[in-house]
C-alpha cells in the first residue's frame, strides 16, 4: 500500500510540474509566441495528467482531461484557430484541471460546477471541428490511455465502439503480414481494447510452428465507421476471419481494470520493443525462437510485426487477454501503468500499454531542466548554522594571530585572509541553497489575475518581470499572501473599468507589472498598475471620517498616499467580493513587516500607483545595528530604523514621573531607555551621552530607543532564544558576535509595548514569582 | 533477580532489575550533587554570559555553545545558595531535558559515580528547603553524601511542560 501511496504521490508532483508546463505553454500562446513545439508540451502535459489520472480511477478528472485535451489535438492539427476566446478557454481550462487535480491530491470532491461548464464549452469547440479529426493521424496518435472514457464521452462525442473478432489464418502469416500491424493501425482510431482469445492453442507438442492459433477481440472506439475498419484489413481479407460489429458505448467490456504492479525496466523493454517493432525486440525475440524454448517464455505478451506466427504471443498460454488501450505515449514521464507488464503469466492477465507513437517515446520532454535533489530543510539549516560558525571562529582565530602579535605581511596572515576568503564564500554558497527563484510565486499570479479581472469584470494584462530572482525559501512561502492581497487591490482599486480607461484616453487593458529584483542585499518587489492613482482627496477624507487623521492635520501627498496602511482603512465604497474585507494593506504591511521588510507606495494621478515591497534576502541573516547599552552587546535590525542621532539637552523633555520624551523635529516621541528597560542598568542614562535611534514599528508609529553607543552596522546571523529558554519580552532572537559572544536582537515592537505598560510588569521578581 | 525485584520494590522507584546507574558528581559550595549521567551531553570550562533581561536571577545567561545559543541556569541559585562565583574551575554541565538543551552551572565536577540503584534512597521529607524541589534521590557513597538533580525541573518552563 505505501508503494502505491508513494507512486501517487509522485504521480500528483508530477501534475504540478505538468500544470505549470501547460499554462506556460498557454501564456506563450496568447502573447502570440507559441510554436508547434508549445502546443505539444501543453497537449503532452494534459495527457500525462489524464494518464496517471485514469490509474487512480479519478474520473472526474480523468473527464476533464480528455476534453481538454481533444480540445488541444483540434489546436494541434491546425483545425481550431487559436482566436483570442479560444485561448481564454483554454486558459480557464488549465485552472479547473489544476483544481480539479488539488481535489483530487486532498481527496476532496472537487466543486464540479465550474469544470463542467467548462467541459461543456470545450466540447462545443471539438464538435463543431472536423467530426474526420480523429481517423486522420500522424503517428501523434494521442489517445486516451485510460479507464472508462469511452463510456463517459462516447455518446456525446458521436463515436461508435465496434467488437472486432479477427482471426488469422495460417496464410495470413505465411504471406508475411503480421497481425500486430493491423492491431496497431486500428489503435490509432480510436479507444481500443485487444483480448487474444487462445482457445484454439494446442498442447506444446502439437504446435505447428507455421499455423496461426490466435484470434483477437478488438474493442474499439471513437469517431468512424465500420468502412474504416474494414479498410485496415483489406489486404488480407480473404486471409482471416472478420467480424465487425457496432457495439452500444455503454458496453461494459468497454472498460477495463489497470492494475498497478512495480514498474520493470525489462518489461518496458520488452514493451516497447513490441509496440515499437525496433530492433530491440529483434533481440528480446531472439531468445524465443526456438520451439523448445516457447513455453518458458512468458510475459512476452502480443506478437511483432516483424515475426512469423511463432512469435512470442503464441508461446504463452496462460497470456491470455491481452488488453490494450491505444494512444501514444508521452516517452517514459507518466507514472501510469504503461511499464505493468509483470513477467509471471498467471498474475495479471490484462494489461495495458501505451501505443507507441514513436516519435514521442524516443523523445525525452523536457530533458533535464537542471538537475535537483531534495533534501530535507533541517539538513540544510544545520549546515548554514555550521558555516555560520566557522566564520564566527575564522574571525576570532585571525584576531587571536594579530593579538599575538604577527605581522600582516607574513605567510600565517596571509594564509587567514584566503582563509577568510573562503570561508565567505562558503557562507555564500550554504546560503544560497534554501534561496529560491520568485517564480514559483510568480507563476501562479496569471491565474490570479485573470480570476480577479473575471470578477472585477476588467480587462487585465500582467507582466512580470526578473522571476528568476532568488530569495529565502521561508520568504518566498510568507510572500504569496501579501502580493496576493496587492495584486487583488491593484486590480480592484487600481485598475479602471474598461469604459473608463477609454475616456481617459487608454487602452481597454489595463496592465499589472509585478517585478522583482535585488538591490543592495535585498530583495525589492514592485507592483504596478496603470490605473487611475491614489484618489487624494478622498483618501484624506475616509481617513478623517473614519478618524484616523485630525481634520486640521497638513499631510503631503506622500502622507495621504500611506494612510491607506493604516488598520481598519478601505477604501472601497462597498464591500466587493475581491477587496475590501476591511483587512486592508495594513495586514499586508504587517505580514512583510514581520518578515523584516517594508512596503511603500507611490502614486501618479491618472497613471498609476506602484507598491514597493523590499525584503530581506533569507531570514537567517539580518542586517543589524551593533549598538551598546550598559554594558553589553544589541543587535537593532536595521529595517526598523529610520534615522539615528545625538540628542541635545533640551531636547529631552520629563513627562510624568519617570517617562521622557524626546523632540524630534517638532514631534514629541518616546524616549525607551533600553538598557533600562531591559535591566542592563539600575539608572536612566543620560540621553546626552548616548545616541538616539529612531525607530518605526509595524503600525507606523515612531520612537525613540536610547543606547550608550553605536559599533557599526553588520550582518549577523539569527538564532533562536525560543528553543531552549523560551520569549523574553523585547528580545526577538539572538546571534553570536565575532568574539563568540552570545548578543540579543531586539525585538523593537515588543520592547516599545512594554516600554508603556507599567514597568513593573516586566520586573524579573515578579516573573520568578509567577514561576 | 526476584530477589532484587523486592528489595527495589519497598521504597525506591521501581526500576528494571537492579542495574548500575551512572552519575556524575560535582559540587556546589561544599555540598555534593550528581545528576544521571544519560541527561549529560558534555561538561564544558566556564565561559562568560550574556545576561537575559528579565530573567529569573537563577539564570545566569546565554553562551554560545558551537553555534546553539544555550541558557546556563546558576544552580547554586536555583537551590537557594548564594550565587556561584565563577572561577577557573568552575564548569558548564551542558543537560538536555525534554529536547531542551541548558547549562548548570556548578563549582566543579568531581567524579563518576557508578552505583547500584539499592544505593538510592528518597530524599527526607524536609518542607520548606528550596532544594527539595530539585532533588529526587539521595545517596551515600563511601561516607559520601550526594543529592541526585533531577534536571527535568531545573528549567521553569519545563517544570511547567512536565
Amino acid at each position: 500500500m505505501d508503494a502505491m501511496e508513494a507512486i501517487r504521490q509522485t504521480f500528483f508532483e508530477e501534475c504540478a510540474e505538468q500544470l505549470v508546463e501547460v499554462e506556460t505553454g498557454l501564456l506563450a500562446f496568447q502573447d502570440g509566441e507559441a510554436d508547434d513545439e508549445t502546443i505539444d508540451g501543453v497537449f503532452r502535459g494534459v495527457h500525462s495528467i489524464k494518464g496517471g489520472a485514469g490509474a487512480f480511477h479519478l474520473d472526474a478528472l480523468v473527464a476533464f482531461a480528455h476534453a481538454f485535451e481533444t480540445v488541444l489535438d483540434e489546436l494541434r492539427s491546425k483545425r481550431i484557430e487559436p482566436d483570442e476566446t479560444f485561448v481564454r478557454l483554454t486558459l480557464r481550462s488549465a485552472d479547473a484541471l489544476s483544481d480539479l487535480v488539488a481535489a483530487a491530491r486532498d481527496g476532496e470532491t472537487a466543486d464540479t460546477a465550474k469544470s463542467d461548464a467548462l467541459l461543456a464549452e470545450l466540447e462545443a469547440v471539438t464538435g463543431s471541428a472536423d467530426e474526420k479529426a480523429e481517423a486522420d493521424e500522424d503517428g501523434f496518435a494521442f489517445q486516451p490511455v485510460t479507464v472508462d472514457v469511452s463510456t463517459l464521452f462516447g455518446a456525446e462525442a458521436g463515436e461508435t465502439t465496434y467488437t472486432i473478432a479477427f482471426r488469422p489464418h495460417d496464410k495470413l502469416y505465411a504471406r508475411a503480414n503480421d497481425s500486430m500491424t493491423f492491431l496497431r493501425e486500428l489503435s490509432t482510431m480510436g479507444e481500443m481494447q485487444v483480448t487474444c482469445d487462445t482457445e484454439a492453442l494446442p498442447l506444446l507438442a502439437d504446435i505447428d510452428p507455421e499455423a496461426a492459433y490466435f484470434g483477437f477481440v478488438v474493442t474499439l472506439t471513437g469517431t468512424l465507421e465500420a468502412e474504416d475498419i474494414r479498410a485496415v484489413f483489406e489486404f488480407v481479407e480473404d486471409d482471416c476471419e472478420l467480424q465487425i460489429d457496432a457495439a452500444s458505448t455503454d458496453d461494459a467490456d468497454a472498460s477495463f481494470e489497470m492494475e498497478l504492479a512495480t514498474p520493470d525496466e525489462a518489461d518496458l523493454l520488452v514493451l516497447q520493443a513490441m509496440l515499437d517493432g525496433t530492433d530491440q525486440d529483434e533481440e528480446a525475440i531472439e531468445a524465443t525462437d526456438e520451439h523448445a524454448s516457447f513455453a518458458d517464455t512468458e510475459g512476452v505478451g502480443a506478437g511483432d510485426p516483424d515475426t512469423a506466427p511463432e512469435s512470442a504471443l503464441e508461446s504463452d498460454p496462460a497470456q491470455s487477454g491481452i488488453s490494450r488501450s491505444s494512444g501514444s505515449e508521452a516517452g517514459k514521464r507518466e507514472p501510469e501503468p504503461s511499464r505493468q507488464q509483470d513477467p509471471e503469466p498467471a498474475k495479471d492477465p490484462s494489461v495495458s500499454t501505451p501505443a507507441g507513437g514513436k516519435k514521442e517515446a524516443g523523445k525525452p520532454t523536457k530533458a533535464a531542466a537542471g538537475q535537483t535533489i531534495r533534501v530535507d530543510l533541517d539538513r540544510v539549516d544545520r549546515l548554514i548554522d555550521l558555516v555560520g560558525e566557522l566564520v564566527i571562529h575564522q574571525v576570532m582565530l585571525s584576531q587571536r594571530a594579530v593579538e599575538a602579535g604577527l605581522t600582516r605581511t607574513c605567510d600565517v596572515a596571509t594564509g587567514f585572509e584566503e582563509l577568510e576568503q573562503l570561508t565567505r564564500e562558503l557562507q555564500d554558497s550554504v546560503m544560497a541553497i534554501r534561496a529560491q527563484p520568485v517564480k514559483s510565486v510568480f507563476q501562479r499570479l496569471p491565474r490570479l489575475v485573470r480570476e480577479v479581472a473575471e470578477i472585477a469584470g476588467k480587462r487585465v494584462r500582467l507582466v512580470t518581470q526578473g522571476e528568476w530572482t532568488e530569495v529565502d525559501k521561508t520568504i518566498i512561502e510568507k510572500l504569496s499572501d501579501p502580493l496576493t492581497h496587492m495584486i487583488r487591490n491593484a486590480i480592484d482599486h487600481g485598475l479602471e473599468t474598461p469604459e473608463d480607461r477609454v475616456v481617459a484616453g487608454k487602452p481597454e487593458e489595463g496592465t499589472v507589472r509585478v517585478s522583482a529584483g535585488q538591490r543592495s542585499g535585498r530583495i525589492v518587489i514592485e507592483i504596478g498598475d496603470d490605473g487611475a492613482g491614489i484618489k487624494r482627496d478622498k483618501v484624506r477624507d475616509i481617513a478623517i471620517e473614519k478618524g484616523l487623521v485630525s481634520p486640521a492635520a497638513k499631510l503631503t501627498d506622500d502622507e495621504i498616499d500611506n494612510l491607506i496602511f493604516m488598520p481598519g482603512f478601505s477604501t472601497a465604497s462597498g464591500v466587493s467580493e475581491l477587496s475590501g474585507r476591511g483587512v486592508g494593506m495594513d495586514v499586508v504591511r504587517q505580514s512583510i513587516q514581520s518578515l523584516g521588510g517594508r512596503v511603500t507606495i507611490t502614486s501618479e494621478p491618472g497613471k498609476g500607483s506602484k507598491f514597493t515591497m523590499s525584503l530581506p534576502l533569507t531570514l537567517a541573516v539580518l542586517d543589524g545595528m551593533i549598538v551598546t547599552a550598559g554594558d553589553e552587546t544589541i543587535v537593532v535590525p536595521l529595517s526598523m530604523i529610520v534615522e539615528t542621532m545625538r540628542p541635545k539637552a533640551t531636547e529631552v523633555r520629563r513627562f510624568g514621573g519617570e517617562a521622557r520624551l524626546i523632540n524630534v523635529r517638532d514631534r514629541f516621541l518616546p524616549l525607551i531607555d533600553v538598557g533600562l528597560l531591559l535591566g542592563y542598568r539600575d539608572r536612566p542614562g543620560d540621553p546626552t551621552a548616548g545616541v538616539v535611534i529612531l525607530v518605526e514599528m509595524e503600525n507606523g508609529d515612531r520612537a525613540a530607543l536610547l543606547v550608550d553607543g553605536i559599533q557599526g552596522q553588520r550582518q549577523v546571523v539569527i538564532k533562536s532564544t525560543e528553543t531552549n529558554y523560551g520569549m523574553i519580552p523585547g528580545v526577538g532572537g539572538a546571534t553570536i558576535l565575532g568574539d563568540g559572544r552570545v548578543a540579543l536582537i531586539l525585538d523593537v515592537d515588543r520592547l516599545v509595548t512594554c516600554s508603556r505598560e507599567a514597568g513593573h510588569s516586566l520586573d524579573p521578581a515578579t516573573l520568578q514569582a509567577a514561576e | 533477580m526476584p530477589d532484587t525485584l523486592t528489595q527495589s520494590a519497598d521504597q525506591n522507584e521501581p526500576r528494571a532489575g537492579g542495574a548500575l546507574q551512572e552519575f556524575v558528581a560535582f559540587r556546589i559550595g561544599a555540598q555534593e550533587f550528581c545528576v544521571d549521567i544519560m541527561s549529560v551531553r558534555e561538561i564544558r570550562g566556564f565561559s562568560p554570559a550574556t545576561p537575559i533581561p528579565h530573567a529569573p536571577s537563577f539564570v545566569h545567561g546565554f553562551i554560545n555553545l558551537r553555534g546553539t545559543v544555550l541558557p546556563i541556569v546558576d544552580l547554586a541559585q536555583r537551590l537557594g545558595f548564594a550565587p556561584i562565583e565563577p572561577t577557573e574551575r568552575s564548569v558548564t554541565i551542558v543537560a538536555l531535558a525534554h529536547g531542551v538543551v541548558f547549562g548548570l552551572l556548578v563549582d566543579g565536577v568531581s567524579d563518576i559515580l557508578t552505583v547500584d540503584e539499592s544505593a538510592l534512597q528518597p530524599p527526607p521529607d524536609i518542607t520548606g528547603e528550596v532544594a527539595r524541589r530539585f532533588i529526587s534521590e539521595v545517596m551515600s557513597i563511601d561516607g559520601r553524601m550526594l543529592s541526585v538533580i533531577d534536571v527535568d525541573h531545573v528549567m521553569p518552563q519545563l517544570a511547567g511542560a512536565a
